[in-house]
Protein backbone atom coordinates (compact mmCIF):
# COMPACT_ATOMS: atom_id res chain seq x y z
CA UNK A 1 0.00 0.00 0.00
CA UNK A 2 2.97 2.30 0.68
CA UNK A 3 3.88 2.87 -2.94
CA UNK A 4 0.32 3.84 -3.86
CA UNK A 5 0.79 7.18 -2.10
CA UNK A 6 -2.55 7.43 -0.33
CA UNK A 7 -2.91 10.14 2.28
CA UNK A 8 -3.17 9.24 5.94
CA UNK A 9 -7.01 9.25 6.36
CA UNK A 10 -7.38 7.19 3.19
CA UNK A 11 -4.80 4.72 4.47
CA UNK A 12 -6.74 4.33 7.70
CA UNK A 13 -9.95 3.80 5.77
CA UNK A 14 -8.33 1.20 3.53
CA UNK A 15 -6.86 -0.55 6.54
CA UNK A 16 -10.36 -0.91 8.03
CA UNK A 17 -11.68 -2.02 4.67
CA UNK A 18 -9.02 -4.72 4.34
CA UNK A 19 -9.60 -5.97 7.87
CA UNK A 20 -13.31 -6.31 7.10
CA UNK A 21 -12.60 -8.14 3.87
CA UNK A 22 -10.19 -10.46 5.67
CA UNK A 23 -12.83 -11.28 8.29
CA UNK A 24 -15.31 -11.99 5.50
CA UNK A 25 -12.73 -14.19 3.83
CA UNK A 26 -12.11 -16.16 7.03
CA UNK A 27 -15.86 -16.64 7.40
CA UNK A 28 -15.99 -17.92 3.83
CA UNK A 29 -13.24 -20.45 4.29
CA UNK A 30 -14.80 -21.72 7.53
CA UNK A 31 -18.05 -22.28 5.62
CA UNK A 32 -16.08 -23.99 2.81
CA UNK A 33 -14.43 -26.37 5.29
CA UNK A 34 -17.63 -27.17 7.13
CA UNK A 35 -19.49 -27.73 3.85
CA UNK A 36 -16.85 -30.23 2.75
CA UNK A 37 -16.89 -32.05 6.08
CA UNK A 38 -20.67 -32.08 6.44
CA UNK A 39 -21.16 -33.14 2.82
CA UNK A 40 -19.04 -36.24 3.46
CA UNK A 41 -20.96 -36.98 6.64
CA UNK A 42 -24.51 -36.28 5.49
CA UNK A 43 -24.76 -36.87 1.76
CA UNK A 44 -24.16 -40.57 1.41
CA UNK A 45 -26.25 -41.57 -1.62
CA UNK A 46 -26.24 -40.50 -5.27
CA UNK A 47 -27.25 -36.82 -5.47
CA UNK A 48 -30.90 -36.37 -6.40
CA UNK A 49 -33.00 -33.42 -7.54
CA UNK A 50 -33.28 -32.20 -3.97
CA UNK A 51 -31.98 -33.14 -0.55
CA UNK A 52 -34.03 -35.60 1.44
CA UNK A 53 -35.41 -34.26 4.71
CA UNK A 54 -32.81 -36.30 6.57
CA UNK A 55 -29.90 -34.94 4.52
CA UNK A 56 -31.00 -31.33 4.90
CA UNK A 57 -31.41 -31.58 8.68
CA UNK A 58 -28.15 -33.52 8.98
CA UNK A 59 -26.33 -30.66 7.20
CA UNK A 60 -27.85 -28.04 9.48
CA UNK A 61 -27.18 -30.09 12.65
CA UNK A 62 -23.66 -30.88 11.46
CA UNK A 63 -22.61 -27.24 11.81
CA UNK A 64 -24.01 -26.84 15.31
CA UNK A 65 -22.63 -30.16 16.56
CA UNK A 66 -19.20 -29.43 15.09
CA UNK A 67 -19.10 -26.15 17.00
CA UNK A 68 -20.45 -27.81 20.17
CA UNK A 69 -17.79 -30.51 19.89
CA UNK A 70 -15.06 -27.94 19.44
CA UNK A 71 -16.28 -25.90 22.44
CA UNK A 72 -16.58 -29.09 24.52
CA UNK A 73 -13.03 -30.20 23.74
CA UNK A 74 -11.59 -26.76 24.40
CA UNK A 75 -13.35 -26.72 27.77
CA UNK A 76 -12.12 -30.24 28.58
CA UNK A 77 -8.54 -29.24 27.93
CA UNK A 78 -8.93 -26.10 30.03
CA UNK A 79 -10.39 -28.16 32.90
CA UNK A 80 -7.55 -30.66 32.73
CA UNK A 81 -5.03 -27.86 32.78
CA UNK A 82 -6.76 -26.25 35.75
CA UNK A 83 -6.75 -29.57 37.65
CA UNK A 84 -3.09 -30.07 36.88
CA UNK A 85 -2.27 -26.57 38.05
CA UNK A 86 -4.23 -27.13 41.29
CA UNK A 87 -2.36 -30.37 42.02
CA UNK A 88 1.12 -29.02 41.24
CA UNK A 89 1.00 -25.34 42.16
CA UNK A 90 4.78 -25.03 42.57
CA UNK A 91 5.57 -25.91 38.95
CA UNK A 92 3.44 -23.09 37.52
CA UNK B 1 -7.77 10.25 -5.09
CA UNK B 2 -11.32 8.98 -4.53
CA UNK B 3 -11.35 7.09 -7.79
CA UNK B 4 -7.94 5.56 -7.12
CA UNK B 5 -9.21 4.45 -3.73
CA UNK B 6 -12.33 2.95 -5.31
CA UNK B 7 -10.20 1.16 -7.89
CA UNK B 8 -8.00 -0.26 -5.15
CA UNK B 9 -11.02 -1.47 -3.16
CA UNK B 10 -12.63 -2.99 -6.22
CA UNK B 11 -9.45 -4.87 -7.07
CA UNK B 12 -9.35 -6.35 -3.57
CA UNK B 13 -13.07 -7.22 -3.67
CA UNK B 14 -12.75 -8.87 -7.07
CA UNK B 15 -9.72 -10.89 -6.09
CA UNK B 16 -11.41 -12.19 -2.97
CA UNK B 17 -14.63 -13.01 -4.83
CA UNK B 18 -12.65 -14.81 -7.51
CA UNK B 19 -10.67 -16.85 -5.02
CA UNK B 20 -13.85 -17.80 -3.12
CA UNK B 21 -15.53 -18.90 -6.34
CA UNK B 22 -12.46 -20.89 -7.36
CA UNK B 23 -12.29 -22.62 -4.01
CA UNK B 24 -15.96 -23.58 -4.20
CA UNK B 25 -15.54 -24.82 -7.77
CA UNK B 26 -12.49 -26.90 -6.87
CA UNK B 27 -14.29 -28.48 -3.94
CA UNK B 28 -17.38 -29.16 -6.05
CA UNK B 29 -15.23 -30.85 -8.71
CA UNK B 30 -13.50 -33.00 -6.14
CA UNK B 31 -16.68 -34.05 -4.30
CA UNK B 32 -18.78 -34.67 -7.40
CA UNK B 33 -16.06 -36.54 -9.23
CA UNK B 34 -15.73 -38.82 -6.22
CA UNK B 35 -19.48 -39.35 -6.09
CA UNK B 36 -20.39 -39.64 -9.75
CA UNK B 37 -17.39 -41.11 -11.56
CA UNK B 38 -16.84 -44.32 -9.66
CA UNK B 39 -15.20 -46.18 -12.55
CA UNK B 40 -13.73 -43.86 -15.20
CA UNK B 41 -14.52 -45.13 -18.72
CA UNK B 42 -13.37 -43.90 -22.13
CA UNK B 43 -15.84 -40.98 -22.00
CA UNK B 44 -18.42 -39.49 -19.64
CA UNK B 45 -21.69 -41.37 -19.86
CA UNK B 46 -25.07 -39.68 -19.91
CA UNK B 47 -25.86 -40.88 -16.44
CA UNK B 48 -22.53 -39.60 -15.14
CA UNK B 49 -23.31 -36.18 -16.60
CA UNK B 50 -26.75 -36.19 -15.01
CA UNK B 51 -25.17 -37.14 -11.69
CA UNK B 52 -22.55 -34.36 -12.00
CA UNK B 53 -25.17 -31.72 -12.80
CA UNK B 54 -27.34 -32.71 -9.83
CA UNK B 55 -24.34 -33.04 -7.56
CA UNK B 56 -23.19 -29.49 -8.39
CA UNK B 57 -26.61 -28.12 -7.51
CA UNK B 58 -26.68 -30.08 -4.26
CA UNK B 59 -23.15 -28.99 -3.30
CA UNK B 60 -24.08 -25.32 -3.76
CA UNK B 61 -27.24 -25.96 -1.76
CA UNK B 62 -25.21 -27.63 0.99
CA UNK B 63 -22.93 -24.57 1.03
CA UNK B 64 -25.88 -22.27 1.57
CA UNK B 65 -27.44 -24.51 4.27
CA UNK B 66 -24.12 -24.60 6.13
CA UNK B 67 -23.63 -20.85 5.74
CA UNK B 68 -27.15 -20.17 7.06
CA UNK B 69 -26.72 -22.46 10.11
CA UNK B 70 -23.34 -20.94 10.87
CA UNK B 71 -24.76 -17.42 10.68
CA UNK B 72 -27.66 -18.38 12.97
CA UNK B 73 -25.21 -19.89 15.44
CA UNK B 74 -22.91 -16.87 15.38
CA UNK B 75 -25.87 -14.59 16.03
CA UNK B 76 -26.98 -16.78 18.95
CA UNK B 77 -23.47 -16.79 20.48
CA UNK B 78 -23.31 -13.01 20.11
CA UNK B 79 -26.67 -12.60 21.87
CA UNK B 80 -25.59 -14.97 24.65
CA UNK B 81 -22.38 -13.06 25.33
CA UNK B 82 -23.98 -9.61 24.99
Amino acid sequence: MDNLNFDEPTRKELQTFIEREQAQSRYNSTVQNMTSMCWDKCVTGTPGNSFSRGEASCLANCVDRFLDASIFMTKTIQDQRARLQASQPETF
Amino acid sequence: MASRKEAFMNTIRNEIALSNAQELLNKTNEKCYAKCITKPGTSLSGSEETCLARCMDRYMEAFSIVSRSYQTRLARERDASA
